[in-house]
């Protein structure tokens, strides 16, 4: 039966309230102004319901459908970056390989092997690909495609992972179970995400890295991390083994590194000349543009828990 | 029973590979021609090309769909054949026979008037992985049969790379279909094929994926 540790179902509670006032709002922005276009903001909205819903619903079950859809994550995003980053025909079959060091790598998250788990893809999948590479043989644009296809792996396979493995790790703070770090570190860092777009879009004034991103700005990222580390404070104790004070530390580098994983991915587009990376969520673009600040969040959270207390 | 063999080969098969195993960048949808007589004109770099523009449409229209394909290919086998004229519902082409262009096209031709849609293939064949080969003029000889038939461009990306000619491994990857304004007004062959490849090198700027260094570089 579906069991889910009390302040998780806080927690969840608290997102589907976050998600009805944000509908809500957006209807009183349409009523009020009908000449408007929001159009956009509404299929952002309800795309985060379903993507919401989907998550919940997949953590509730068991820990063990809660692996197996972030492992169907891991693939939707790597399908997306491979098909956005050039690539030759000859590497078709080193794709393949690419394709099943997924399930592999979400096994060693299961049975919770963390010695495999940590150098499965940086060593051993690292030292694969150039092999098969070798085998087919087209020397032409060699480095190219291995670095891309290593990096590939790197940020959609090995990254993500770690946010299920938060789900193995054994339990501390029983109040709150595996369930209560993902929610934390996967609510943290979208809230992130809209912090900064609030804030910049508020009193943002000094550009930050125009040629990368031109809307982000110092007064962004500094008011939506400093909102995020608060919060992440206040939360710690509930959802995470934390303190206060830890969980001050774990907002500012979830805060920064969210940030970057942001605008390392818009690098990536801006390189590529697209906007987004596909059209598979309505509203929001790709999967990697939903998942890019988790790229970085994601492993940097897991390693700082796991230093602390593991 | 054909047409139930169609609607299950669809629904249970190509549709959820198309959505899970490749993942559809698909533009300007409302372009599609919702009804016949119409041609698609669209172009061909995998086997996979027919099946993702039939999955385009929902399954009760999906019978109305049909691809123009060479005889020569899809009938050589028992198997296939039946495959192709039972469940796929092909119309076949003898590519042999260019001379007669009358009864090339006389199977096409009663398709179109009975409503339905054409799916074509102006390059003739798959030829290079995600390369635009020379437009062939069949598609003009067809058209003109019924008094400029609407003929919607579509440019399709990655499926060279998902399954490329003659590779039996299937990989995932996510495809861009860029469907574009139907072309009404044509006098001519020539003015046809170059309104077309006009069009379909508008379409290709509109593709997320890249599919060679060179064309990044560039």
């Amino acid at each position: 039966m579906i069991k889910v540790p009390p302040h998780s179902l806080i927690a969840m509670s608290a997102v589907l309230c976050l998600l009805v006032i944000a509908s809500l709002v957006t209807w009183v922005k349409r009523v009020r102004s009908p000449e408007r276009d929001y159009q956009e903001l509404k299929l952002r909205i309800q795309s985060w319901w379903w993507m919401v819903a989907v998550l919940f619903l997949m953590l509730s079950l068991s820990d063990l459908t809660a692996i197996v859809f972030f492992g169907f994550l891991s693939f939707l995003a790597l399908k997306e970056f491979l098909s956005i980053v050039p690539s030759r025909q000859t590497d078709r079959n080193v794709m393949f390989w690419l394709y099943l060091s997924i399930p592999i790598q979400y096994y060693w998250v299961a049975v919770g092997w963390y010695g495999v788990f940590i150098i499965f893809i940086p060593v051993y999948v690292f030292l694969f690909i150039p092999m098969r590479m070798v085998l087919i043989g087209d020397t032409q644009g060699f480095i190219r495609a291995a670095g891309s296809m290593h990096w590939a792996v790197m940020l959609t396979v090995f990254s993500l992972s770690h946010i299920p493995y938060l789900l193995t790790l054994p339990t501390i703070n029983s109040n709150a179970g595996g369930i209560g770090l993902v929610i934390y570190l996967l609510f943290m860092t979208q809230f992130n995400d809209v912090c900064q777009f609030v804030w910049g879009k508020s009193i943002g004034k000094h550009k930050l890295i125009p040629k990368v991103s031109p809307n982000k700005t110092w007064e962004g990222l500094i008011g939506g991390v400093s909102t995020v580390t608060l919060c992440s404070a206040l939360v710690a104790p509930l959802l995470t083994p934390l303190s206060m004070l830890q969980g001050l530390v774990a907002g500012g580098l979830i805060g920064i590194s969210g940030f970057f994983g942001d605008v390392v991915l818009s690098s990536v587009k801006r390189d590529l000349q697209i906007k987004d990376s596909g059209h598979l969520i309505p509203g929001h673009g790709g999967i990697l543009d939903r998942l890019d600040s988790l790229i970085y969040t994601a492993p940097l959270f897991f390693h700082y828990l796991y230093y602390l207390y593991y | 029973m054909n047409r139930l063999l169609k609607v299950l080969f669809f629904a249970l098969l190509v549709k959820p590979l198309v959505l899970l195993g490749l993942g559809l960048n698909t533009r300007q949808r409302n372009l599609l021609p919702q009804s016949g007589p119409a041609i698609i004109a669209a172009n061909h770099n995998s086997h996979l090309d027919t099946l993702v523009l039939m999955s385009l449409y929902p399954l009760h229209q999906i019978h109305r769909v049909r691809p123009v394909a060479a005889a020569d290919y899809f009938l050589s086998s028992r198997f296939l054949a039946w495959f192709s004229l039972k469940v796929i519902g092909i119309i076949p082409l003898e590519r042999k026979h260019v001379r007669e262009l009358d009864k090339l096209f006389n199977q096409s031709v009663s398709a179109l008037e009975h409503g339905d849609i054409l799916v074509l293939f102006p390059e003739g064949t798959r030829g290079q992985p995600e390369q635009l080969a020379p437009l062939k003029k069949g598609i003009y000889h067809l058209a003109k049969r019924l008094d400029s038939v609407p003929i919607t461009p579509v440019i399709m990306r990655g499926l060279g790379m998902a399954l490329p000619r003659g590779e039996a491994l299937f990989i995932p990857y996510n495809c861009d279909v860029i469907i574009g304004k139907a072309l009404s007004e044509y006098r001519d062959a020539d003015g046809l094929l170059a309104q077309l490849s006009e069009r379909f090198t508008e379409l290709e700027t509109h593709c997320l994926t890249k599919s060679s260094f060179e064309e990044h570089r560039s």
